[in-house]
């Protein structure tokens, strides 16, 4: 299956020069279909959030496109690079935060800004002034030497953060980087994200904050049942949906009541 | 609810958790596996009268008047036991104030909290003595067998001895907490409780060596020395031999003994017993702090992932206590090295299995904690290296760990006898390479805090790693004294390892 999926990955390349991420065909299935032959393009330098309801397959698709899942069939493609066949590559250039923010309770910030900038083959003297910048703007700084052990949810999301900029990658992919973030935590990161995205960097966010999707994302997909049921900007989404006037939340309810309903 | 009922209602629930843990220890948290662990348990208990027959089963017909030396061994014996609970207690204790999470509920509700912690400890108290009781019985039911229904008192004393070491226990800790703080309580009783636990043992091994040149610990207490130093067959010191052996007086005073010493310290523990708990978790949510000035250093990733690990190792706060005990048995056979230089015995021989046996225990830890207890594993899972690269550096940091503990003692070997030094160094290199490669076919992601719980996540991964140390530490004695024999020795574990690599799960 995945094999049929990469027949077309060749075409896929050739047709999108300047898409951060390609998924065709991209299909999970655990005790029942989770992604159901996804098919979904990123632009370079775009800021997409992923919308659905609970199940709705937003996790496991960005598991896959991290390389954390293996799909059963489809293919990913980040900027041009066939993200099943050379992982490393691909990898490189992107980065991963989870709603659950995975660091080492025993490193310090700053010793795991060194780990991760390690791991990533940047050279010291560029990722140390990143390090400390990144501290710096997501208000770690009085905390850099604390060890993580102690931190409340809100501040380990901001050190797993700041890891996944620190190597400064070209592909964002963030599951609920909110969750757990005070107001003022919220939107330090928010001006941080768009600060990468003015910057040239792609971002791709699932968010069950439908304002922030709003608010922040150039395009919105919304996924249902593991598949995408509607994409584009705001205005778009409310065109294709004939209601002018319609803020996201009425416009998502009605779009995955629909597909309930289709099912 | 009346002061009485409320009591009672806690003390279920005090003893619902305690179970619960338990079995979440037998079990490795799958709730499906409680009948296989009851029956495996059953299975074990049973198998365990075998070698508690080889060992004791001689001693069964024991009749009073006892000799000198018999009292001895037998004070001795509960001795050991009783620094062996008191080990397990102390850091029973420490994990009830560092870990349990529902203080704030406790504190906060109407229940008078005095009568809430004496519970609290009761339940400590009991935990430990029933945990003394399940390990004890197959050797006091050999005694009872062998011996007559006289030797049902052991179980008593058994009772008495968890008592008093629960008392000490708490008493031991809430002092450190005192004295030290609780920023340094948590690593110094996980190294108090590795010595106590090792200790005797070991003290006893040390004066062997020194006075017989021996690595028995019976040497010493059958010794004729340890005779005529000891008190008459009269004297209280032999209470607990005389408990055990039936005599009622002597039981009912070691059983006074144990619940007076629960019960002050209950009441002397019990109103402060929730300051104490509370500081040491604030503690454990405030954290440390590294050192101020940090330069980024260079290098692979490969590199990075190692210093990592080096790092988080250094640091881990259960590995102190779960490796210190192994540590500690190297002691002895390092003395008996040492004191071989002037004395060229051919005892010598046996100290080759015991430092390859600690060799493949302490590489499983090791490999536990780098492989399988990754707390970032997605980070590193999307890091741009091969996962080949990750366990490649993993593995290695286990090897260099290994290395690093056991070079002085091979070093020191090989002054003496060169050709046990190479024995022993490829006894070490086989015996921690299969204790990591057990580890690497049955890893499953876990928090390193679960390091005390990895023994429960694949019973098969942790007996094969037991064999798997105790066979290679055999084979490697043999290959000094008996090669045939090595040869056949060294056969039948790789054919413990193909077992133990068949059975274990498939891996992409």
């Amino acid at each position: 299956m995945v094999a049929a999926g990469k027949a077309k990955l060749g075409d896929m390349f050739m047709n999108g020069g300047t898409s951060a991420l390609q998924l065709t065909g991209l299909t999970k299935r655990f005790d029942r279909l989770a992604v159901d032959a996804l098919d979904l393009t990123v632009h370079a330098g775009e800021f997409y959030a992923l919308v659905g309801p609970n199940g709705a397959g937003k996790t496991t698709t960005l598991r896959m496109v991290a390389g954390l899942l293996k799909p059963d069939a489809g293919a990913i493609g980040i900027f041009g690079i066939d993200a099943l066949r050379d992982p490393v590559a691909a990898k490189q250039v992107l980065a991963w935060v989870s709603d659950e923010p995975m660091i080492y309770d025993k490193l310090t910030p700053i010793e795991y800004l060194e780990f991760v900038a390690g791991l990533w083959g940047i050279e010291p003297r560029r990722s140390q002034p990143a390090a400390q910048e990144l501290l710096a703007s997501l208000g770690l700084e009085p905390h850099r030497n604390e060890r993580c052990e102690g931190f409340s949810k809100g501040m380990r999301q901001k050190v797993a953060l700041a890891g996944a900029l620190v190597h400064d990658p070209k592909l964002i992919i963030l599951d609920e980087p909110l969750t757990g973030l005070d107001a003022v935590s919220a939107r330090h990161v928010k001006g941080l994200l768009n600060e990468r995205v003015r910057g040239g960097c792609t971002i791709i966010m699932t968010t069950h904050i439908l304002e922030v999707a709003e608010r922040m994302a150039d395009r919105i997909g919304v996924i249902a049942a593991g598949r995408l049921v509607a994409e584009g900007t705001l205005a778009e989404l409310r065109q294709q949906n004939g209601c002018h006037d319609m803020s996201l939340e009425d416009l998502f309810i009605a779009l995955v009541d629909a597909k309930r309903e289709a099912a | 609810m009346s002061s009485a009922a409320a009591l009672s209602w806690f003390a279920r629930h005090e003893l619902r958790l305690a179970w619960r843990e338990w079995l979440a220890m037998m079990t490795g948290g799958r709730r499906r596996k409680t009948r296989a662990a009851v029956i495996g348990l059953t299975v074990f208990a049973a198998t365990m009268h075998l070698p508690a027959w080889a060992v004791i089963g001689r001693y069964a017909g024991l009749e009073t008047p006892l000799d000198k030396t018999s009292l001895i061994v037998i004070t001795a014996t509960v001795f050991l036991a009783w620094a062996l609970m008191l080990s397990q207690a102390i850091e029973s204790v420490t994990r009830v104030f560092y870990a349990r999470a529902d203080l704030d509920l406790i504190m906060s509700s109407p229940a008078k909290l005095t009568n809430v912690f004496s519970v609290r400890i009761a339940a400590i108290a009991l935990v430990v003595t029933s945990m003394a009781l399940v390990l004890s019985s197959p050797f006091v039911d050999v005694l009872v067998i062998g011996g007559g229904a006289r030797w049902l008192a052991a179980f008593g004393v058994v009772v008495a001895v968890g008592l008093i070491a629960a008392a000490f226990a708490i008493a031991i800790t809430i002092l450190l907490f005192r004295l030290i703080g609780p920023a340094r309580t948590r690593l110094i009783a996980q190294i108090l409780a590795a010595i106590i636990g090792a200790g005797f043992v070991i003290a006893l091994q040390v004066a062997a060596i020194l006075s017989y040149g021996k690595l028995s610990r019976f040497a010493v207490l059958t010794s004729d020395a340890a005779a005529a130093y000891a008190p008459g067959p009269d004297s209280p010191v032999w209470w607990p031999a005389r408990a055990m052996l039936g005599d009622g007086t002597a039981l009912l005073f070691l059983l006074s003994i144990g619940l007076v010493l629960l019960g002050a310290v209950m009441t002397m523990v019990s109103p402060r017993f929730a300051d104490t708990a509370l500081s040491a978790s604030a503690h454990a949510a405030s954290g440390s702090r590294g050192s101020d000035a940090r330069t980024f250093r260079g290098g692979s990733r490969q590199q990075a992932l190692r210093r990592k690990e080096f790092l988080l190792l250094g640091r881990d706060p259960w590995l102190m206590s779960q490796t210190l005990m192994q540590m500690l048995y190297l002691v002895p056979p390092a003395l008996f090295l040492w004191r071989s230089f002037s004395d060229s015995s051919t005892a010598i021989v046996l100290i080759t299995p015991v430092i390859v046996m600690a060799a493949g225990q302490l590489a499983g830890g090791l490999a536990w904690l780098t492989i399988s207890g990754e707390d970032a594993a997605d980070l590193v899972a999307t890091a741009p290296l091969p996962p080949a690269s990750v366990i490649r550096a993993k593995i290695e940091v286990v090897l260099i760990v290994i290395a690093m503990v056991f070079a002085p003692l091979i070093a020191g070997l090989a002054f003496v006898a060169p050709l046990q030094a190479v024995v022993t160094a490829a006894g070490i290199v086989i015996a921690a390479g299969s204790a990591t490669a057990i580890q690497l076919w049955f890893r499953v992601q876990a928090k390193r805090s679960q390091f005390r719980r990895r023994q429960t996540s694949s019973r098969i991964a942790t007996f094969a790693e037991a064999f798997s140390s105790i066979g290679w530490a055999g084979t490697s004695g043999l290959a000094l004294s008996i090669p045939l024999a090595a040869v056949i020795s060294g056969l039948m574990t790789l054919g413990i390892m193909a077992a133990t690599w068949k059975l274990s799960p498939q891996r992409d």
